[in-house]
C-alpha cells in the first residue's frame, strides 16, 4: 500500500458513504446514540464518585477526650494523633469552645453553664480530618486504642455504606459502557458488512487485476472510522450542551448536589470518546472485512 | 530467471484438478501444456470439458490438485499469498458477461483497473485516453455501460484487460453473448494486442470463430487434452 494511493481510497470511502446515505445516516446516528449512552454512563459514574469524594473529605472523626485529663496532658495527646498514619490534621477543640458552640446554637438569651449548675459537662475534643474517606475507619480504631481518649466517633456504618455503593456504581458504570461499546461495534460492522456487499463486484474486479489487499481493505477501514468519528462527534456536541444546560440548571435548584464541573475532565471525556469512536469504526471494520472479505 | 522462462509464459506439467464435494469430480486429468510468449491459443472443448478450471488454475484463483504449473517464470504451487496479486498484474482479463461496473464511466471502469494496482493519477490521465482510442471508444468515454451496446462493453473489457499492459490476457468466451458482427470487432482488436507480442488465451464455443481465426487450438474434452495442433480448427477435421 503506497501513501500516494490514499487519496483514492479516501475518495472510494466517501463515493461509498454517500452511495449507501441511507444506511451512513442509519449508522452514525447509532453510534452518535451508543456513544451518549456511553458519555452519559461515564460521567454519571465521576459524578458519583465526586459526591463520593466530596462527602468522605468531609467526613471528620471526633475523639472525645477522658474528663479528667488536665489541659496539658490533652494537648500532648495531639502528637500521637499525627503520628496515626493517614491523619491528615487534628484540631484541638477545648472543652469552653465546645460549651460555646451550643451556646450559640441554642440562642443568645440562653445561659447554657448557669443551668447546669456551673459546671461544663463537655470533654475536649479533637476534630480530625482523614487523608482518605477510605482510611477513616481504620484510624478510628487505632485512634480509640490510644491512651486518655474517652470514645471516637466518626458516623459508623454510614461512611462504609457510602463506600460500597462508589465501588458499586463503578463496576456498573463499566459494565454498561462496555456492553454499550459492544453494542457499536457490532452494528458498524453490519453497515461495513452491508457496503462490502454492495461493493462486491469491485473487490472481485480488484482481487483480479491484481490489487493487493491493503489496498482493497482501506476504503472500508476509512469508512468505518469516518462513521465512528461522525458519530461520536455528533455525541461529544450533544453531551456538551444537554450537560452545561444540566450544571445551569441543577446548581440553580439544588445547589447542595455537588456537580462536576471540571473543564480539563471534561475536555479529556470528549476526547476519548471522539478516539474511542474512531477505534470503534476501525474495530466494527475489521471485523467484517475478517469475515466477509477473505482477500 | 533463465532464458528459457522467457520464451514459455505458461508451462503445466502432469495438472490435475479434483472438486472434493459429494462427489468427486476430476474437473482436469494430467494435462501437460506449454504456451510461448505471444502466442494465441484458442481452447475449445464442450461446457463441463474443463475450460473454465484450466483457467482459473492459470490465474491461481485456484491450485491443483496435483502437477506443477508455471507462469512467467513463478511456480504457482509454491506462490506465497502475498506474491499472488504481483502474478495478476501480468494478466489481463475479459468475461462473456463484461463484467462492467454500472455506476461508474467507460474511463472511469478502465481507470478502476489502474487505481487498483495504485498507478499515479497522473499516469492515469495519460494512459486510459490512448487505450480507448485503440478499442475506438475515445468518443464515448464519459457514457455509462448501459449506455453503450454489447460489443462496445465489451471493447471496455478489452481495454481494462490491456491497461495495465499485461504478458497475458485470458478471455473467457468473449464473443458468447456477441453478434457475428460485433464478435469479430473483438477478435480484431484481439489480433492486434497479440501483435505486440501479448500472449492470448480465448476459451470458446464459437466454432466458426475458431475455423476463420487459424490460430493454434487445444481441445479439451472430460478433463483430458484431446487435441492440440497449431493453425487448427474447432472440429477434428482430419
Amino acid at each position: 500500500m503506497k501513501l500516494s494511493s490514499m487519496g483514492y481510497s479516501l475518495r472510494d470511502a466517501f463515493r461509498s458513504l454517500w452511495r449507501n446515505k441511507f444506511m451512513t445516516i442509519a449508522s452514525v446516528a447509532t453510534v452518535a446514540i451508543s456513544m451518549v449512552i456511553l458519555g452519559a454512563a461515564w460521567i454519571l459514574v465521576l459524578n458519583t464518585e465526586y459526591l463520593a469524594s466530596t462527602m468522605e473529605s468531609e467526613l471528620e472523626i471526633n475523639v472525645y477526650l477522658e474528663k479528667e485529663l488536665t489541659r496539658d496532658a490533652a494537648l500532648e495527646i495531639k502528637d500521637k494523633i499525627q503520628k496515626v498514619s493517614g491523619v491528615e490534621e487534628a484540631v484541638f477543640i477545648a472543652k469552653e469552645e465546645g460549651l460555646e458552640d451550643m451556646e450559640e446554637r441554642f440562642g443568645e438569651e440562653s445561659d447554657l453553664l448557669q443551668s447546669l449548675g456551673g459546671v461544663n459537662p463537655l470533654p475536649d475534643v479533637y476534630r480530625i480530618k482523614a487523608l482518605d474517606g477510605d482510611l477513616v475507619p481504620q484510624i478510628a480504631s487505632e485512634l480509640a486504642a490510644l491512651e486518655g481518649i474517652e470514645t471516637v466517633r466518626y458516623g459508623q456504618g454510614f461512611v462504609e455504606k457510602l463506600l460500597s455503593l462508589t465501588d458499586w456504581l463503578r463496576t456498573v458504570g463499566l459494565g454498561v459502557i462496555f456492553a454499550v461499546g459492544l453494542a457499536a461495534i457490532f452494528l458498524i460492522a453490519t453497515t461495513i458488512r452491508l457496503t462490502v456487499f454492495a461493493r462486491r463486484r469491485e473487490v472481485t474486479i480488484m482481487k483480479l487485476v491484481g490489487a493487493t489487499n491493503w489496498y482493497i481493505r482501506w476504503p472500508f477501514f476509512l469508512e468505518g472510522m469516518i462513521i465512528g468519528f461522525a458519530g461520536a462527534f455528533l455525541a461529544v456536541m450533544s453531551i456538551y450542551f444537554i450537560y452545561g444546560q444540566l450544571v445551569q440548571n441543577i446548581s440553580v435548584m439544588v445547589s447542595f448536589v455537588p456537580i462536576m464541573t471540571d473543564q480539563g475532565v471534561l475536555y479529556n471525556i470528549y476526547k476519548n470518546l471522539l478516539l474511542m469512536g474512531t477505534a470503534i469504526g476501525a474495530l466494527g471494520s475489521a471485523v467484517s472485512l475478517h469475515r466477509f472479505l477473505k482477500v | 530467471m533463465y532464458r528459457g522462462d522467457l520464451i514459455i509464459m505458461i508451462k503445466m506439467v502432469n495438472v490435475s484438478k479434483v472438486y472434493q464435494g459429494e462427489v468427486k469430480v476430476r474437473a482436469l486429468s494430467h494435462i501437460n501444456l506449454h504456451i510461448d510468449r505471444g502466442e494465441f491459443v484458442f481452447i475449445v472443448g464442450p461446457s463441463g470439458a474443463g475450460k473454465s478450471t484450466l483457467t482459473r488454475l492459470i490465474i491461481r484463483e485456484e491450485l491443483p490438485t496435483s502437477g506443477q504449473i508455471i507462469v512467467g517464470g513463478k511456480s504457482l504451487p509454491r506462490l506465497k499469498e502475498k506474491e499472488v496479486p504481483l502474478l495478476r498484474r501480468k494478466i489481463g482479463f475479459i468475461f462473456q458477461d463484461f463484467r462492467l461496473l454500472m455506476e461508474r464511466t467507460v474511463y472511469e471502469n478502465v481507470a478502476f483497473a489502474m487505481e487498483a494496482i495504485e498507478i499515479p493519477r497522473s499516469t492515469v490521465r495519460e494512459r486510459v485516453p490512448a487505450v480507448l482510442e485503440m478499442v475506438g471508444l475515445k468518443d464515448k468515454m464519459s457514457m455509462y455501460p448501459h449506455e453503450l451496446s454489447g460489443g462496445q462493453q465489451q471493447r471496455v473489457c478489452i481495454a481494462r484487460a490491456v491497461v495495465n499492459d499485461p504478458l497475458i490476457i485470458i478471455a473467457d468466451e468473449p464473443t458468447g453473448n456477441l453478434d457475428p458482427d460485433n464478435s469479430w470487432d473483438i477478435m480484431r482488436i484481439l489480433a492486434a494486442i497479440n501483435k505486440r507480442g501479448t500472449t492470448i488465451i480465448t476459451a470458446t464455443h464459437d466454432r466458426e470463430m475458431v475455423d476463420k481465426m487459424k490460430r493454434r487450438v487445444i481441445a479439451l474434452s472430460d478433463g483430458e487434452i484431446v487435441r492440440d495442433e497449431e493453425r487448427g480448427t474447432y472440429r477434428n477435421e482430419a
